[in-house]
Order: structure tokens, then sequence, then C-alpha cells
């Protein structure tokens, strides 16, 4: 090949980098290595984790354990899904875009929002995203963040609003679901972005201060991060929301610490234009027959550059390709059980605890997940535990430790996955630590 | 001809046609048994869902021959070349998906305690040396979810240290052959971008770029090696210039595995570079993502890292989720969690499977290989830049002029001949962009039909066979889509009063 | 024929009184391909020349339509929301955009007319 190219040797072909930076020979990493030797070295840092299949384990905060149906992870790993590149070339992407554009539908349906796109990188980005999009539609500068809304999303969102000159006015975090934010919309307001349920568990119907959003020319932004609480709980769109943040991990993707998942995201028809991230249309070929392009793309960075939507270039495939196979297997009959089964298994969970000394459940309302009030600092307990191999929930603390008054909540979610046997071995820890 | 014949089904032999889950609806089916819910009282408070949702039911079977119908309508690397240049589809090894499924990987919550995780920081912290040690750099924020998500993260980085300077400046230069995210990038860092015009090398022109640097610029982002597949020869005086006017050099690494074991971008005064591990280290595409953006750092740069980041205290390691938790001054978080974790996994076992020894040699056949197809193929194609080219080669499309062929039809003439096309009308400095990437894992015989096939398309284009050409695709499942109904009448969902498309 | 005048960015401005009509000119129709897309200023809006007064997208391409002169928008083609292939068919005609009132006529003495446009257009 070299001869043909015409060059002497590899490093003729190196010749434009400047010399003083090229280097030799191999850097001072490890050499190759075989299968065996690299499933041993990973497999050695894997096993030094507490993993949620081998304990009692109650945690959620945004990221939560389900049971990923057997044909789920063995479809999203056939070559032609997991090694295709985003679809381009709609002739021979056929697959890829008619499992987006079902994905889009029931992102829309579960939602009740009239269009969704093919997914964004995960629930935090696609809440600040929804954020900025209200920004632009409305012309607006101010967003009002909830209480009841994560504090990662909340993160997210202030750190990409700080450049931008928009302003984010945090609401301090809301344990009871009590805030009132009507009260702090004013003619600058571009949105209100809620959480339900709440960072806390709590579920609340925004259908009223939707129409104050309304009324006052803002939009409602709603954040779902638990999305099998929509099997059961009064959608967004049911309730006015205009755009629809939320995280999918719960169908089809597994814990992985925390990513990669996927982000959905859903709006009213009318905000389409202003919408990030890529989207699926059906078309018809050029013998008549149905099809799927990527389409509206002239709101992306590839064609607007500085003025896009969004910088975003990649949608997080695999993983909404996972949720929509999950949610499918699942359907209309097996979404909505598994959303009951979820709840129900909390509520066993909530009056088991509520009962234990020092223990209080402050939820009136709650979907899988709900906040307890200890009678100690919730780290230390959750400590405690895990030194008895119970992955006893998240200390709200964790994610709010400047505010004082929250050190003793913890939050604790149920889900399928939840034995009797592992609330038998909690309620016993926790009344032996507290 | 065979291709005429029309089925009573619809399908044609292997390739079945699939209507949408939506239009296999059986009403109460389901493909997962799960327990009857207990009885309890419900804790749901007033707002609950009424009425059904419209969510199809399918039995298991179904499940797996709709979405194995759907996986065989797809082009994937797997199946063969895909030589977009860009974006860098190379082979996947199945060991890295193997080992992301681990339990005690794929099993943590990324709010368990730190002590029950220590294996899972372990596996951050050796995947933020091994990415530091190959680009020569201080540090890494690990968190950006994929290559857009980084240079945000990266400019970012720098307005905040500009600003703990004292002046958080204007402008950010970005040469024109660049990626469009990174002016979208510049402008959500609140940055006005200008555009800095290429040579006849296909370089940043470094007169037209010293001439627009003013102490307002905050950063000059450059891709390196271009995306014309051009090593930036003058990149070490771009970085003086920049850094004499206190301005930092942003570096869009997209096209690391040109140079991976063999060049460290700290090396070349790079300040700021994000990596693409779905790109050089070979995690999987997935149809679109999930990716993963690391951002490796200067010195001058770490302090600013955002949140959260893994630091090694004693024998073990910690994870700093909050400001005052760590001695730096994170100018924000981008993203929930901890980064994209089992992407980490995957580019992990891909470098420890490469090793140092692997990885230079990998940059090297990409090199080897991009520059056979420009040797076999610059006598009939149109070369905008003379090489040697790095791991991708451009070529234009005046070879197709006065041949009533467009780049896009001699595209999808490719299509037919079962290779995915290359990257078109990319980068924007040349007219009709052809832009060819084979990677290392092509093997020669691979490389020798591919050329053949497209010396032979280009010969069949000047010879006036635009017929061909207009016609193709022909031999898919699919022939060409209408792209503008789809654009000026949105059908973006399913919807159960919607009249059927012709069949 | 009414007074055409014509801007380097390809829109063309024809004045009634003191209110041009303003469009995209056939070339620039031509280098957009199938338009897909259409945003139109709303009625009352002021404009100052050279500032972004519509959008015009195709499949492949975006593009701003520029006010080509200062002014008052008196009235908006909406028509061309829900069909945008009226530009590609009559970029002169039915494809206009909006209607301007102008503050200062002068300012269309140093646009184009129709024949040195064609002649730019020639150029490029």
């Amino acid at each position: 090949m070299l001869a043909a190219i015409g060059a002497d040797s590899i490093e003729e072909l190196f010749k434009d980098v400047p010399a003083a930076a090229l280097l030799d020979e191999a850097m001072a990493l490890p050499p190759h290595a075989g299968e065996l030797e690299v499933e041993r070295a990973i497999s050695v840092m894997a096993d030094k984790n507490l993993h949620a299949g081998a304990v009692p384990f109650f945690l959620g905060a945004g990221n939560y354990r389900h049971h990923i149906p057997a044909s789920a992870d063995h479809l999203i790993q056939r070559g032609e899904f997991l090694t295709a590149y985003t679809p381009y070339q709609p002739e021979v992407s056929q697959g890829t875009l008619q499992a987006v554009f079902e994905f889009q539908t029931q992102v829309a349906l579960i939602t009740d929002m009239e269009v969704a796109n093919a997914s964004l990188y995960d629930g935090a980005t696609a809440c600040s995203e929804g954020a900025m999009m209200a920004c632009r539609v409305t012309r607006r500068s101010k967003v009002i963040l909830s209480g009841s809304v994560h504090p990662h999303y909340g993160e997210v969102t202030r750190t990409n609003a700080q450049f931008m000159d928009l302003q984010v006015e945090t609401l301090p975090a809301d344990p009871f679901g009590s805030e009132d934010l009507a009260g702090h919309l004013d003619e600058n307001t571009a949105c209100v972005v809620v959480q339900n349920p709440g960072f806390f568990g709590q579920i609340r119907d925004y259908t009223e201060l939707a129409q104050a959003c309304h009324d006052a020319g803002a939009l409602l932004v709603m954040v779902v991060n638990e999305v099998v609480s929509l099997g059961l709980v009064k959608a967004p769109g049911a309730m006015g929301a205009d755009i629809v943040a939320a995280e999918g991990q719960s169908l089809g993707n597994p814990l992985t610490f925390g990513g990669p998942h996927v982000g959905l995201f859903a709006v009213r028809e009318r905000l389409l234009r202003q919408m990030p991230g890529r989207l699926a249309g059906e078309t018809v070929d050029e013998d008549g027959k149905r099809g799927w392009v990527l389409t509206l793309s002239t709101r992306e960075q590839h064609i607007r550059r500085e003025k896009a939507t969004s910088n975003i270039c990649t949608n997080s495939g695999l993983c909404a390709l996972a949720f929509t196979i999950h949610l499918t297997l699942l359907g209309e009959a097996g979404f909505t059980r598994l959303a009951k089964l979820n709840h129900a298994k909390a509520v066993q969970l909530a009056d088991r605890l509520d009962v234990l000394e020092g223990v209080e459940v402050i939820n009136d309302t709650f979907f899988n997940e709900f906040t307890l009030r200890l009678a100690k600092p919730a780290a230390a307990v959750v400590e405690a535990l895990a030194e008895r191999n119970i992955l006893a929930g998240v200390p709200v603390s964790r994610l709010l430790p400047s505010d004082g008054t929250l050190d003793n909540l913890l939050l604790v979610a149920a889900t399928e996955t939840t034995k009797d046997a592992d609330v038998d071995t909690l309620c016993t820890g926790l009344a032996e630590v507290l | 001809m065979a291709d005429d014949l029309q089925t009573i089904t619809g399908h044609r032999g292997l390739v079945m046609e699939e209507p949408l889950i939506f239009e296999q609806d059986a009403p109460g089916r389901t493909a997962v048994d799960l327990p009857e819910p207990p009885d309890v009282a419900d804790r749901l408070g007033s707002a609950v869902r009424e009425g059904p949702i419209g969510l199809p039911g399918l039995s298991e079977p179904q499940v797996i021959r709709h979405y194995l119908r759907l996986s065989q309508k797809n082009f994937s690397i797997d199946a063969g070349m895909y030589p977009l240049g860009s974006c860098t589809m190379k082979h996947n090894p199945r060991i890295n998906e193997k080992l992301a499924r681990l339990p005690g990987l794929a099993g943590i919550h990324p709010l368990q305690p730190q002590s029950t995780v220590q294996g899972a920081f372990e596996l951050m912290a050796v995947t933020a040396e091994w990415l530091t040690t190959l680009t020569g750099m201080a540090g890494v924020a690990m968190s950006p979810a994929a290559g857009a998500h980084g240079e945000l993260t990266g400019l970012m980085t720098i307005r905040a240290a500009l600003e703990a300077a004292g002046n958080a400046r204007k402008r950010v230069l970005v040469p024109e052959s660049a990626h469009g995210t990174n002016p979208a990038s510049a402008h959500m860092c609140g940055y006005s971008v200008e555009s800095i015009p290429a040579d006849e090398r296909g370089r940043v022109d470094l007169a037209a770029f010293k001439e627009n640097l003013t102490d307002d610029v905050a950063a000059i982002m450059i891709t390196n090696p271009n995306t014309c597949g051009l090593f930036e020869n003058e990149i070490i005086q771009i970085a003086e210039a920049a850094h004499a006017v206190g301005a930092y050099v942003y570096c869009d690494g997209a096209n690391f595995n040109a140079i991976v074991g063999r060049v460290r971008p700290g090396d070349l005064g790079i300040d700021c570079m994000h990596l693409n591990l779905h790109k050089t280290f070979s995690t999987p595409h997935g149809g679109g993502g999930p990716g993963a953006g690391p951002v490796v750092l200067s010195e001058a740069l770490m302090p600013f890292a955002p949140l959260p980041y893994v630091i090694r205290e004693g024998e073990g390691f910690r994870l700093v989720e909050h400001a005052e938790d760590g001695d730096g001054a994170p100018y924000g978080r981008m993203k929930g969690f901890h980064g994209q974790f089992g992407v980490f996994v995957r580019a992990l076992a891909y470098m420890m499977s490469m090793g140092a020894d692997g990885l230079r040699q990998a940059s090297s056949d990409a090199v080897l290989n991009a520059n056979y197809l420009l040797a076999r193929l610059s006598d009939l194609l149109t070369l905008p830049f003379p090489g040697p080219c790095m791991h991708e080669v451009l070529f234009d499309d005046h070879f197709l002029h006065g041949t009533g062929v467009t780049t896009l039809d001699f595209a999808k003439a490719m299509i037919d001949e079962g290779f995915h096309p290359m990257t078109m009308y990319f980068p924007l400095v040349v007219h009709g962009a052809l832009l060819m990437e084979p990677t290392e894992t092509e093997s020669k015989e691979t490389l020798d039909q591919f050329i053949m096939t497209i010396r032979s398309l280009a010969e069949r284009a000047r010879d006036g066979e635009v017929d061909h050409f207009k016609q193709a695709p022909r031999l898919t499942p699919w022939r060409r889509l209408d792209e503008t109904t789809a654009a000026r009448s949105p059908v973006l969902r399913w919807r159960p009063d919607l009249p059927q498309a012709a069949e | 024929m009414a007074d055409v005048k014509y801007t380097e960015e390809h829109e063309w401005i024809e004045m009634d009184g003191d209110i041009g009509t303003v469009g995209i000119s056939d070339f620039a129709q031509e280098q957009l391909g199938d338009v897909v897309f259409v945003e139109v200023p709303d009625v009352g809006k002021k404009f100052t020349k050279g500032e972004e007064a519509a959008v015009v997208e195709s499949v492949k391409a975006a593009s701003e339509v520029y006010a080509p002169v200062d002014g008052e928008i008196v009235e908006a083609n909406t028509d061309l929301v829900d069909e945008p292939e009226r530009v590609n068919a009559d970029a002169r005609g039915e494809g206009w955009f909006f209607k301007i009132q102008l503050k200062d006529e002068t300012q269309l003495d140093d646009l184009m007319d129709e024949e040195a446009y064609l002649a730019y257009v020639a150029d490029l």
C-alpha cells in the first residue's frame, strides 16, 4: 500500500505534524491485551461495587431500578441497530427511522402532548433545553424553577443559562409540595419549571398553574423523572403543560451509574419550530411507498450553525430504542399494570416504614418514591445500613448539602423489583441504626 | 427483470414489510407477564390519569419479529464499509458490550454511598488517566454526554477562567471548515462567532487569523486534523499567537483517531479538547447515540472544570459533587449524575485491548488506508488540496461537472453497490465535498473493492449514463424518499385517524 | 412595469405609493430549492434596513429575509405559511412576503434595478 501511495514509510504520511510534537515510540501505557485479560481487569473493578441486584435496594432520585425484559436487551444488540450511524441515508436506515417514529408517538401518547423528538441526552439536559426553548418562544428571559425539580436538573439549567443572559429564579426545596408558584409570575417570565411527581415524591395537579402561566404569557415546562408514573398519574398534557422534559431511563435502560440515559422531549405542535433535537417524519418514496426521513433539520446546528435551536448533534439513539422496545413489550395493559405494581409496592413500603420509631413518611401523595423524616441525619443512617449490605435510599443532603433543614430527609423508592423480604430487612436495619 | 416481480404480501424474500406497532394492536395484549398488583388504598391524590393512553398491545413473538425486521432495513458497520468522513465508523468490539453489562457496572446507582462504588470511581479514574496520557493534558472533565456537549463544556470552562481573570471577552474565532456544532456551542456560551477563512492549502489562513486576533478574542476553536482531513501544520504558531493575546485554543477532537498514540495535543499548545469516545475509542454509534464527550484540559483550566469529578484520596477515590467539597472553582454542572459511565466502560475496554502499541498502530493504519484511497482515486476524482491526508480524504465534485450527475446521485448509486456513501456537502469550504474515512478496520481487499466501485461509477458518470444515477438506489427496500413533503406537512407521529399513505 | 429594486441579499421590493412589497428573487428561490417553510413578520412591526424580517427554509437550507429599507409592516402574506411552495412557483408575484411602509424613500436609491441585479447574479 505504501508503494501505491509513493511513500517510503508511515512516518512520511505524518510529515505535516511539527517534528517536535511527533512521538517516535509507544506511550507509557500498558501494551495491548486479549479479551480474557481485559475482562479480568475490568471485572476486578466491577466486583468492588455493591450492586442493586445483590442487596435490598431502595434508591431512586431520578434513576430507577426496573426489570428489563430479556428481549429488549437482546434486540438492541443486533449489529444493524448497534453499529449504525445517524440515519442520514433514509433508503438504508428505515429500521432506525421507523423505530424513532414509533418512539416519538409513544412519548407523545404517554405525556399526552402533540409531538415529541427523537430524544435528548438525559432528563437534566432536556429540562435545561425546555427552559431555554421557552425563553426563545416567549422572547423573555426569566425562568422560575420550582423546588420540586431534581437538584441536578436545576444545576444544569442554571449552568446553561448563566452565559446566555437568562435569569433562573430557583425556589427553595419543597418537600411538602406546598409552594405557591403562580405568585412568582411576572411580565418577564418565560416559563415555570415544575417536576411531577416532585423530587420529594409529591404528586400535584398543575392544571391551575398552567392556566396562570398562560394568562401571564408564560409557558409551563413539566419535568418527569420517573416515566412509569405516567401509567397512573395525570399526564402533563392533560394539565396544560407546554413542554415536557422527562428522563426515560426507567424503561429499557439499566442504572449504569447514572448514564447513558435518554431524555424525552415533547411539546405542543405550535412550538414545533423552536424544539431542539432530531425528528423523524413520515413521507413516501418514489414508488409511493410509506417511509420515514429525518425532517425539519433546518432547526439544527449543521445548517443553522450559531443560529440553531441548540448545539445538540447526537440524540440518545440506542437508549431510546431500548425504551421503545420495552414500552412496546408492555403495551397499554402492561404499562398500566407496571405503574400500579410500582405504586402498590411503594404504598406497602410506606406503611411498613411509617410505624417505625424515629421514622415518618412526610408525603400525603406519592407514586413509587417518597420522603422519610428520620430522627437522625439521613446520610449517616444510609452509611450505617450500607455496612449491613442494605442500600436504603438517597439522603436529600447528598444533593442539597447546604440546606440544613433537609439533613434528616431520606428519599426511598420501591419498584416491581422490590421483594417483601427486602422490606423486612430494611425495617430491621432501620430499627437497629436509629 | 426479477426486481419487477410483485408479491402478494409485499414481502420480497428475506426483506419483510413491517407495519407500525400501532397497526398491530390487539387491545389488552402484553408481552410482559407482571404479577397482580397487591390491593392497597392508593396514595396518588386527585391527579390521576383518566382514560386510555393509546399504546398498542403486542405479544413477545410479534415484538421480536417487528424489531428484527426493522433491523434488517438498516445499513451498519457490522454489515459493510461505512466511509462517512468525520464520523469514524469503525469496528465495535463486542467485549465492550459484554463488560458494560456486568452487574457490578450496569446495576449500580449513581447516588449509592461512595464506599459501595469504589470500583466505579476507579474505572472513571483509570479511563481519565488513559485519556490525559494519550492527549498530554493535565486533567479531564468526564461528564459531557457527546462531542457537542463537550464543546460547550470546554468553552464554558474557558469562559469561567477568563471571567475569573476579570474579562470574559467577546468573540470566538471558528474556521469556516468547522463542524456546525462549533459556532452553535460558542453562541450558547454567549460569544459572537467569527469565521476564519481557509487558505489555498485547506488550512486555517494564518494571516487572516492573526488579523482577527485581538484582545477581545476568548478562544479559537480549531479542528486538528481538520475537516478536510489535513493536519494544521501551523498549529503551534496559531497557539502561540492566541496565547500571546491571552486567548485559549480549543481543539475539536473529533478527528483525534488520526493521531492517537503518535501526537499529544498538549504538545501542540492546545488548552482544551473534547474526545468523542464513540469515534476514536470505538463505542457504538447506536443509530445516533449515546456518545460521550470528555474534555481534556490544561493545568490553567482544570480548576474551572464542571462538577462532578473523581479524585484519588489515600487508597480510594472520592467523587466531588459540590463546589465546597473540592479545591477548584467549578462553573457548574453539565448533566445529571456523573456522565456517560456505560460509555466509559466500553472505551476503557477498547483502550486496554488496544494498548499503547495498538492505538498507535490504529492511527497509523487509519492514515495509511485514507492515503491509499487518495492515491488510487485522485487521477479520476478531483482533489481540492494535495496530500498526504490524515485519516480521511476530501474530494470535490468537479469530476461530475457537465455529467448531469450530482454528488447526491453518485452517493445513491454507491448504496446499490453495497457501500454506505461518504460524507457529502461537508466541509463547506469546497464545492460538493466528498469526504471519505475508511478507518483502520477495513482490509485492503475491502478498500480495493471500494476503489474499483468508485472508479467504475465515476467512469459511468463521465460516459453519460445519467439515468443509472438518477434512478439510484434501485436495489434497496425503499427508493429515494420525498423530503420536501415530509418538511412541508410534517407527520411526526402516528394517529389513529390519519389516512393511510398509499402502498 | 412598476419600479422594482433588488438587494444583494436577493430581496426584491416593488413600490406602490409609499408602500413596498417585498419578496425573494427568482434566483434565490432556485438556489434554495423546494421551499418548505416560511415565517412572515407581524403587522405593525418596525424594521431598520438590513434587519431580519422573515425566514425562508428549504429541506437543506435556511435563510433570512432582510428588510431592504427602514419601515413598518402593513401586511404579511400569511398564505405562505400554509403554502410555502408559492415562493417557488411565483417568487415575484404570489410568493411575496410582506408589505412595508417606507420611512425614507431615498433608501431605494442604494438598491439595484433589475438590470443591475441580473448582472450581479450572473457573476455569482
